[in-house]
Parts: structure tokens; C-alpha cells; sequence
């Protein structure tokens, strides 16, 4: 059960207090009526699956409900760091 | 029988205080302090159990853990059954009731014996692949014969009577066993003022040196114990745990140890307490010092009950007294084997001859031996055991120096009845391995250690394949040092005690010893005895291609059973790695997942079962309910009315009355369980264009609004009615079970979208209980309790909201409607709701105010086609397919989520399916839920599907059937006939019409 670090609460919590949400840095098309099938598939359906690191939003969903990113190694569970939406890791994933 | 095997002195047992148990139905007699392993030793029990495959007799073999046979079910009652205990890490309590957990129509006597001698040679690795998967229908017949003959106990059959517990627990540094590395190590830690947990599996701190005769300062090494636990009692800032297992280490320093409090007193706890308690750790540091097991030699009929690990037989004549044997002959490839030869003499016994792999032996443990007068055959190997039921003798021959054969064709014949044996030690990397970390081969100490890991981890002692006390000490130090300075602490001092360094010789690499037939034809020599795989048998595999040694593990069976192959593990990989002429590094590691050792459920459950297994939520008005007689629906965790039946009526009389009050006069429905989100911020109105597909800019404060949400692929997801409280302020309501996913995905699209937006969202579903009225008679109802509200229809339109009072208690009154009826829906704070109902009640009766439940209300619902999310929809269809783009608001300037989703060209196709109405043919017949439309009855299987039935109710109001579904294409095919066939054979023919069936234009709401 991963330990997380939740930069809204500034506290270590346990995992079950939180979810994913799934790959981080995926922006939504700022014009969506004209983008074309393929763009909006990318955003929709296509996402990575890579063994080492791999950026990733969590939810606080049962402390303070906040959003953020992890970067996390999916091959020893290593945390490498946590940011607020809207910041940029500075553990780069590949890909 | 006396407890024949017992010894007049010595021992950790208590001789004054006699236990009885039974075993298999026979009383026997131990003493406190024993496990029910000794127990039964002493009593000269050879045969614990049958074994897996073959239906060999078992004895027990090891004294801890690692025990692969003697795993007995234990409990006296149907209730308190427990399968899967090792006798070895039982204690003793008086009364205890236990049995073999296989063996028919007993483990002395056995009818799979019989089988297994027959089907011994013809049951090969693989034998269940092979054999019992083809064909496939005869499974079901063989598996029952399987699991007759070979079980491994059984579940209790009632109800399990006792409690268990779960405790969260945080530390500096959690310390895994509490044998001398252990104890060192929370010793330096404790001093240094670290929050330390030391946590052990047995009853006793002190680990190896509870059966040691070894001495620290002097003094015997119980005493440096002693006093070690008792400083680490005094300090505040420890917690030890004793009888608790660490059963797993998870990711960062997480471990789950399970402590049982009362199995030592009884098959029950006693009252008001918890039989167990699995502690959830997270640790800042991590010492493992979990020692060590080891290794028994392979080598023909080597299960015969008899053999043992020497490790084990000086265990039980040190620490409990038993001698369990008369006749022995050690077994060894090592120097400290011999300390078993010495402890066997010392108590008295015989011992028939060491037989020591190696050419030659010099140590001081060695020339003690020699010193003894007793008999040491170098260069040889006990390559065949004689007996069936107990050892009563061996074949000794001398071996190469490599130990791959016989040498000579001179065989000794020896008479004996314990072979005790020893191939070194393995470190016990289990809950290294758990994090995923691959352990590492040392040649030198010819084992296995923790390999690299990310864990904040330190090891320290056997696990590390240190096993000289003085240098275990050392280790166990130097790792609580470690952990001191890690966690930057100042470390206190600790004096490392004195202990005498015994000098040994270089052990030798042998695990399968060699006989003079190949390992086909000789007897059997058994690997992993709780799985029956033998060396001829993992040799077959490697043969048959099996490479990795996780698929020849997988094959064999080797380390699939409860013991998950501690003794027999190290040995099968290296008779795999030796047979395709491979290192046991380069053949792979083998690793383990928890749990170290089998788990009950209850302990795992803990506190939440029963009652506690999932929250409940009741409504204000719960109570009420209850009295009333109402029946109940589970809707995620809420308790929802479903209906209200009086005395002697059916489920379908009580539905058709309720609906016909609501139609006719007046009824109710408590609505609490709706979600609510209440939305402030000066771009919330913003904010709800861009998350529902219809239109909110033009909302004004006091109106309501229905909306429909979609996901960005343009499938509705959830909808209500959305409220303007004031410009910048509203109140959503969701679907009951849709409540927080709802929130959670305004709150995903605010933060990681668009913050820019000034809006806040706060769930206050529980602040408000919500009661519907509905019925021709309910603005007469109302109009008698509210005060500060016109409801006329002039003043209160419908889909308006206005605030006032109800029963003199502040309510805000919404005119919307899921009946199609007149209503009005009144929420007051809740905890005035059981007041303003029964004030309703009291007020209603001369209206007979008549209360209705969910299904009632669905049956309502569906008579006007209002869709249920999550009934109707299944996440595949959009606005367009269940008729509603007038609730898709096109032309809004920001792209709303799900409008880019439907111009997905699947989402513009003609031929989707639509929701539509459908009425049988024969208005009686309702259709099931479920059902699935095609055109044509009489096609062959498999047939051409049109969609199915969503909502199927019979309609009291219209006197017959109705139902919501939905149909290829439907909307065009209004008036088609289309069938349902049934699994029964019958098949059903409607009518595709209208999702509307009554009231289409909607006059009744707006009266
Ligand atoms: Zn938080």
C-alpha cells in the first residue's frame, strides 16, 4: 500500500484515502468542434503504459478532495515526487 | 501411552502443569510451555498425515514455519474449526482437539496408499495436466475423488462466533524477529530514544537461542534474553509483539502482522476478546532479522516419519525436553549439525553415526563429537532410508568429493529409528521478497540473501547468512545503529556482549545425494514433501523442456502448497539448475508473496463483517419508515423505501395502491437520498454550461432546470434538476448512487481545467431532507402547513422554486415533477425531516396522504418515459438515442463536455438504439428486464438482437403492461412489431410505441 504525500494536506497519507485518476498532462483540446477524429481520439483513448516512470493524477478523494500529480516508478512503486496541477515534474518519464 | 519420549529434565516446559489433548480421537498428555509439535513427539505420534499425492505417512519434521506436514485441523466445535495450523507452531493448551486433515478412512490406516503405490508411478509431474484436464467433462468426477482422498482440511460450517481486531500502528523502526540480531537491534534503538516495534512469531522472545545451549557473557544465552526484553519492556517508546507473525511487507514500509492473542488458550476466545489482531505498520526503517532455515538433504524414502531436520531434533530435546527417537543417525554436509549429535547423546540416546558429506571434518564442534566416542563416517551420505511407517534403518555409502555419486558399492547398513539431516542453512528472504526484490546467491554461504531493494530496509543475522552468534550479534548492532543514524538520532552505546567463537570447517554444496540407481529408479526422494514432488520428478520436467524455474515450480507443483515450499524450495532449484548443467544463480530466483504463513479470514476481516462490513445510511425519516411497515431497498449504501404494504396485501396491491394515490389524490416520497451539490462563485453558472449538454446562461434566480450530463464520449452519465438560488448560486441535485462520482468529476473538471473559474462545489446531500408530494391533492395539502408561499399556479409555476415554511420549519419548496403529476418537493434541514413528515401525516389524513417507495416511483417514472440512469442507461447511449435533443444545447458557445463525443461519427449513425415504449400484445404479459427484441422469432440461433428491455412495470393506471427499451432504430419504427423470446421457449410480441404512455402532452404537472 503506497504512502502518499499529499501537497494540499502537507501530510503523508495512506493509499486508501486516495485513487487515480489515470495518465497526468493529458490537456484538453482548447477548441474541441475543430479538432479532427484522430486528435480527439488521442485525447480521448490513447494513453501510455510504461514499465518505469509514468506521470499520473490522484485524487484526495476522502481528505481534501484536491487533485494532483505523482510521478511514480510502476516497476518498484517508488514515488519520485509530488506537484500541484498546473506545475511540471521535474523527474522526467519518457514518452 | 506415557509421553515415552520425554525427558525427566530440561526444557522451557512447564512439568507441573499436565495438559490434555486429543489427537484423532485419542487422549494424550503434554505439558505447558509445549507446541502441540513436542507434544505429540513426546507422546511418540510418528504419522501427522498422508501425503498429497502418493499417500505416504508423514511424521513431523521441522520445529517452526518451515513445517510441511504436520498441518492438523483444529477445534472442538463446528464453529471454531481451524484448517491449515502447524502442529509445530501450536501451542498447547489444555483440551485442545485436533486430527490429521487427510488420510481416509485414517492417516495410520490409509486407502489412498493403496492408490498411491499403484499410481505412484504412473502420477508424474504434470500428471494433473495430463492426465485430469482431458477430458475435460470427467474434471467435476475426479476432483471430488482428489480432494476426498487428499484434503487439507476444512472450513468451520457455522458461524464464527469470535471477534478480531485491527490496529494501525506507526514506528521509527519496525524490527522483524526477536532472535539475537533482532533483540540487538531494538536494543540500540530503543536506548536511542527510537519508537521501536519488535515483533516475533512465537510465544518467546529469543529465537534460536530458545533451544541453544550456546552462552553470552558467560552465562547462558537466556539470560542475556531476559534481561534484553525486560530493559525493553521499561521503555515507553517500545511495543513488542509476541505470537505475532510480520506476514507481509508491502510497498513503503508497510507491514501487516498478525498477532494471535487467545489461539494459545483455547479454539475460542474468551469472552470480550479478540482472538487476533493484524497490526498494519508503517515504519519508518525496517530491520529484518527473520534467521534463518534449514535445508534437509534429498535422499531416497527421505519422508519416511523419522527423518527430520538435525536443526529441529536438538530444538525439541533443548527447549522442550523430547528426544524424539531412540537410534540416530546425523546427516550433515556441515560443522553445526554436529551440536545435534551431541545433544541426542546428552540426553541419553544413542547415536548410531554422523555420516558427513565431506572428506573431512575438523572443527571444534567436530572433534567434540569425535571426542564423545561417537562414530563419524566421512565422505558418505545416507543415500537410502529403510521403513515405512517410521525409520528403522539406513543405507550408508561413501560419495565422490562433488557428491554426484556413489563411489564405492560397499554400502553400510546402520539400524536406527531419527535421521536427522542438514544441508547448511536458508536465510529467510520471504518478506524481502514480497517488495519485489529479487534475492541474491551467495556461493559462500551456499543460500540465498535479500538482494537490492527499494524499501528502507536493513538486514541483519541468518537472513543475511551470518550464523556465528557473536557475528549475529554484531550484525543485529550495527543494523539498530544504522537505523539510529538513518532516522538522525544519537545512537546510545551498546556493549557488545562476550560470546565464545566456535571454530568450523568449510561446509560443502550437496543437495540431492546421490544413490546407485539414477534418480528415476531409486526410491523416492522427496523435495517438497507437502507437494509429493520428487527429484526423479523435477529432473522430468527439465527434461520435457521446462527451463525457467518458475514454469518447472509451476509444473511440479514445488512451493505451491502452505509451506510454500520453505524446506524444499533451495533443494528443487538446484537439482533444476544441476540437470540442465546450470548454476542455481543462472536458473533464477524464486520468490515469495504473502503471506509468510496462512492467514484465517477472520483475521483479515477484522471488525468489519456483519453489521460493520459497509456503512449504512438512513434517512431522517428512517425511523418513520420502519414503523410504517415499509420494505427496504439497498441503493448504494442508503436504505430507500421500496414500498409500504399493509397487512395481507402483495407487493403488486401495494404498488397499485400506491400509485393510484398519487395519480388520484396525494401521495409521498422521502427523495433525501438524491444527491445535492451546492455550486457558489461568481462563474458558476459558466461553470454548469460547460458540464451539462443543455443550455443554464438563461436560468433566472427561482427557476429550475432538468439537465443531462454527458462524458467527453458523449454518453449521459448522470442527470436532475438543477435549481437558481442567486445569480451566482445553485443547487444540483444527482441520482442517488451518482452522488459522489458526480462530485468528483466537477471537482476533476475545476482543478485540472479550468481553475481560471471562480467556483466552489460542497455535497450536501445529508443537510436536507427532501419529501415529495404528488397528486391532484397536494397543493391543497401543502397550502394548509406553508406559510410565506403562493402556490397557486399563477404565482408558483411549474419548474419554479421558492423558499418558506412548512410546518413552521424553513423549507424551500421546488414545483418539479417525476410522477407527471401535480408536486411539490419540500426540503427542510434535516434534522427537522421526521417532524415536518409526521406533520404532513397529521395534516394529510383527511387526504389519505399515502406513502410510496422507489419502485412506485419508477412505475410512475416510467408511465410518463422519464429515463432512470444507470436503469436505462448502461454508459452507451448518448442524448439523441433515448429521444432527448432537446436537452442538447448545440449552439452554446463553449464546447460543452460530450459535444465533440457525439460528432463521433458512431454517434451520428441512423441505425443506433433508441429508446423507445413497448407494449405487449397482450396488455397482461409483462415483459421482463432484460429481454432482448429481434424480428424475427423463427430465425436460428444466433439470432439478430435489437436491443433490450430497460424498465418493465405493470401500469395500474392504464390497466396493463408497459415497458422502456430500446430498439435498433427505433425511433423510426414507431408502431412495429417486434418479439421477445424467452428462455422457457414462449415468445413475447409487442408493440413499439411511445416512451410517453400517459399524459403525453403533459397537462397534469402544470395544473
Ligand atoms: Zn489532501
Amino acid at each position: 500500500m503506497l504512502h502518499i504525500y499529499c501537497p494540499h494536506c502537507g501530510e503523508y497519507r495512506e493509499e486508501e484515502e486516495f485513487h487515480c485518476k489515470g495518465q497526468a498532462h493529458i490537456p484538453r483540446p482548447l477548441d474541441p468542434d475543430n479538432c479532427s477524429d484522430e486528435e480527439w481520439g488521442n485525447y480521448m483513448y490513447f494513453r501510455h503504459n510504461p514499465k518505469g516512470l509514468h506521470h499520473e493524477i490522484w485524487y484526495h478523494s476522502t481528505g481534501c478532495q484536491k487533485f494532483f500529480n505523482i510521478t511514480r516508478d510502476t516497476v518498484t512503486y517508488e514515488i519520485k515526487e509530488v506537484y500541484k496541477m498546473g506545475e511540471q515534474p521535474s523527474v522526467a518519464a519518457k514518452g | 501411552m506415557s509421553q515415552k519420549n520425554r525427558l525427566l529434565t530440561g526444557g522451557r516446559i512447564d512439568r507441573s502443569k499436565t495438559l490434555k489433548f486429543s489427537y484423532n480421537g485419542r487422549q494424550y498428555q503434554g505439558y505447558q510451555g509445549d507446541t502441540l509439535a513436542s507434544a505429540l513427539l513426546a507422546n511418540g505420534v510418528d504419522i501427522v498425515a498422508r501425503s498429497f499425492k502418493y499417500s505416504r505417512p508423514r511424521g513431523i519434521v521441522a520445529a517452526g514455519a518451515e513445517e510441511p506436514n504436520a498441518v492438523l485441523q483444529i477445534g472442538s466445535t463446528p464453529a471454531t474449526q481451524v484448517p491449515n495450523v502447524r502442529a509445530t507452531q501450536q501451542e498447547l493448551y489444555n483440551g485442545l482437539v485436533c486430527g490429521a486433515t487427510n488420510g481416509w478412512p485414517s492417516v495410520e490406516s490409509d486407502i489412498m496408499g493403496l492408490f498411491g503405490k499403484i499410481g505412484g508411478s504412473m502420477m508424474p509431474p504434470g500428471f494433473y495436466y495430463k492426465t485430469f484436464m482431458f477430458p475435460q467433462s470427467m474434471w467435476e468426477t475426479y476432483e471430488k475423488y482428489i480432494r476426498k482422498a487428499a484434503g487439507l482440511g476444512y472450513a468451520p460450517t457455522e458461524r464464527d462466533p469470535d471477534i478480531y481486531d485491527k490496529m494501525n500502528q506507526h514506528c521509527d523502526l519496525m524490527v522483524v524477529g526477536a532472535g539475537p540480531a533482532g533483540l540487538a537491534a531494538a536494543l540500540t534503538a530503543a536506548r536511542s530514544g527510537a519508537r521501536v516495534i519488535l515483533a516475533d512469531e512465537q510465544a518467546e522472545f529469543g529465537g534460536h537461542l530458545l533451544s541453544s545451549r550456546e552462552k553470552i557473557d558467560g552465562k547462558p544465552a537466556m539470560a542475556w534474553v531476559d534481561a534484553v526484553v525486560e530493559e525493553l519492556g521499561s521503555y515507553p517508546n517500545v511495543t513488542l509483539l509476541r505470537r505475532a507473525t510480520v506476514n507481509g511487507y508491502h510497498d513503503q514500509n508497510f507491514l501487516t502482522v498478525h498477532q494471535q492473542l487467545t489461539d494459545h488458550l483455547g479454539d475460542r476466545a474468551p469472552a470480550g476478546q479478540a482472538r487476533s489482531r493484524l497490526h498494519r505498520v508503517r515504519a519508518h526503517w525496517v530491520v529484518l532479522a527473520t534467521g534463518a532455515h534449514e535445508r534437509p538433504l534429498v535422499f531416497g524414502n527421505n519422508d519416511v516419519p523419522g527423518c527430520m531436520i538435525a536443526s529441529a531434533v536438538a530444538t525439541y530435546i533443548n527447549r522442550y525436553g523430547v528426544v524424539p527417537g531412540s537410534k540416530l543417525v546425523l546427516m550433515t554436509t556441515n560443522d553445526g549439525a554436529y551440536q545435534t549429535a551431541l545433544d541426542w547423546a546428552d540426553a541419553g540416546r544413542e547415536v548410531v553415526a554422523v555420516v558427513d558429506t565431506r572428506a573431512k571434518a575438523d572443527g571444534d564442534l567436530v572433534a567434540a563429537v569425535r571426542k564423545r566416542g561417537i562414530k563419524v563416517m566421512s565422505g558418505s551420505a545416507v543415500i537410502e532410508v529403510q521403513g515405512k511407517k517410521r525409520v528403522s534403518g539406513v543405507t550408508v555409502a561413501t560419495i565422490d568429493a562433488r557428491g554426484e555419486r556413489v563411489s564405492s558399492n560397499a554400502h553400510t547398513l546402520l539400524e536406527c529409528d531419527t535421521v536427522a539431516s542438514s544441508g547448511g542453512w536458508s536465510p529467510v528472504v520471504h518478506l524481502s521478497c514480497h517488495t519485489g526484490s529479487r534475492p541474491v546467491w551467495r556461493d559462500d554461504i551456499i543460500g540465498f540473501v535479500p538482494g537490492k531493494t527499494v524499501q528502507k530496509q536493513l538486514v541483519a543475522g541468518g537472513v543475511n547468512g551470518t550464523y556465528s552468534l557473536g557475528k549475529v550479534l554484531a550484525e543485529g548492532f550495527a543494523a539498530g545503529q544504522q537505523a539510529v543514524q538513518n532516522l538522525g538520532l544519537n545512537s546510545a552505546k551498546c556493549k557488545q556482549p562476550a560470546v565464545r567463537e566456535i571454530r568450523e570447517g568449510a561446509p560443502m554444496a550437496l543437495f540431492h545425494v546421490p544413490h546407485t540407481k539414477p534418480t528415476s529408479r531409486a526410491p523416492k526422494q522427496f523435495v517438497d514433501l507437502q507437494n509429493d514432488v520428487t527429484a526423479a520428478g523435477i529432473e522430468l520436467a527439465a527434461r520435457e523442456g521446462f527451463e525457467a524455474i518458475e514454469h518447472v515450480k509451476r509444473y511440479t507443483a514445488m512451493g505451491f502448497g502452505t509451506d510454500q515450499g520453505k524446506l524444499g524450495n533451495i533443494n528443487g532449484m538446484a537439482i533444476a539448475a544441476k540437470a540442465r548443467g546450470k548454476s542455481i544463480p543462472e536458473t533464477g530466483t524464486t520468490v515469495f508473496r504473502p503471506n509468510y504463513t496462512p492467514i484465517t479470514f477472520g483475521a483479515l476481516a477484522g471488525r468489519d463483517a456483519g453489521a460493520l462490513f459497509d456503512p449504512k445510511r438512513y434517512t431522517a425519516m428512517h425511523k418513520w419508515h420502519v414503523e410504517h411497515g415499509a420494505e427496504f431497498e439497498d441503493v448504494g449504501q442508503w436504505k430507500r423505501p421500496w414500498y409500504y404494504p399493509k397487512a395481507g396485501e402483495s407487493m403488486q396491491q401495494a404498488l397499485n395502491r400506491e400509485c393510484r394515490a398519487a395519480r388520484e389524490g396525494v401521495a409521498i416520497l422521502d427523495a433525501t437520498t438524491l444527491g445535492k451539490v451546492d455550486i457558489q462563485g461568481k462563474d458558476a453558472r459558466e461553470f454548469l454550461g460547460r458540464v451539462y449538454s443543455n443550455a443554464w446562461a438563461k436560468l433566472d434566480v427561482g427557476k429550475c432546470r432538468y439537465g443531462l450530463m454527458c462524458h467527453e464520449d458523449g454518453m449521459v452519465f448522470d442527470d436532475g434538476v438543477t435549481s437558481c438560488l442567486g445569480e451566482n448560486h445553485f443547487l444540483m441535485t444527482t441520482t442517488t448512487g451518482g452522488a459522489a462520482g458526480v462530485l468528483e468529476w466537477l471537482e476533476l473538471y475545476h482543478q485540472t481545467e479550468w481553475p481560471e473559474l471562480e467556483v466552489y462545489f460542497t455535497s450536501v446531500t445529508d443537510h436536507w431532507a427532501t419529501m415529495t408530494l404528488s397528486g391532484p391533492n397536494s397543493r391543497k395539502l401543502l397550502e394548509e402547513l406553508v406559510e410565506g408561499v403562493d402556490l397557486s399556479n399563477d404565482n408558483f409555476k411549474f419548474m419554479d422554486w421558492r423558499e418558506g415554511k412548512v410546518a413552521g420549519v424553513p423549507a424551500r419548496i421546488f414545483r418539479i415533477s417525476f410522477t407527471g403529476e401535480l408536486s411539490f418537493e419540500v426540503n427542510v434541514q434535516a434534522n427537522y425531516g421526521q417532524y415536518v413528515w409526521e406533520k404532513l401525516f397529521e395534516q394529510g389524513a383527511k387526504y389519505d396522504l399515502t406513502p410510496y417507495g422507489t419502485e412506485t416511483m419508477h412505475i410512475l417514472r416510467a408511465e410518463k418515459g422519464f429515463i432512470i440512469v444507470g436503469q436505462d442507461t448502461d454508459g452507451s447511449m448518448n442524448p439523441y438515442d433515448l429521444g432527448m435533443s432537446w436537452c442538447v444545447g448545440a449552439k452554446k458557445p463553449f464546447s460543452f463536455i460530450g459535444k465533440r463525443g457525439l460528432l463521433r461519427e458512431d454517434n451520428l449513425g441512423k441505425n443506433r438504439k433508441q429508446l423507445v415504449g413497448l407494449k405487449t400484445r397482450d396488455p397482461k404479459v409483462v415483459l421482463p428486464e432484460g429481454a432482448q427484441a429481434v424480428a424475427d422469432p423463427k430465425q436460428p440461433v444466433p439470432m439478430t438482437l435489437l436491443g433490450h428491455i430497460s424498465s418493465s412495470y405493470w401500469s395500474e393506471t392504464l390497466g396493463r403492461s408497459i415497458a422502456l427499451g430500446f430498439i435498433r432504430g427505433g425511433h423510426e419504427r414507431m408502431g412495429e412489431t417486434v418479439y421477445y423470446p424467452m428462455a422457457d421457449g414462449r415468445v413475447i410480441e409487442a408493440e413499439i410505441c411511445s416512451p410517453i404512455f400517459f399524459d403525453p402532452k403533459g397537462e397534469r404537472q402544470n395544473v
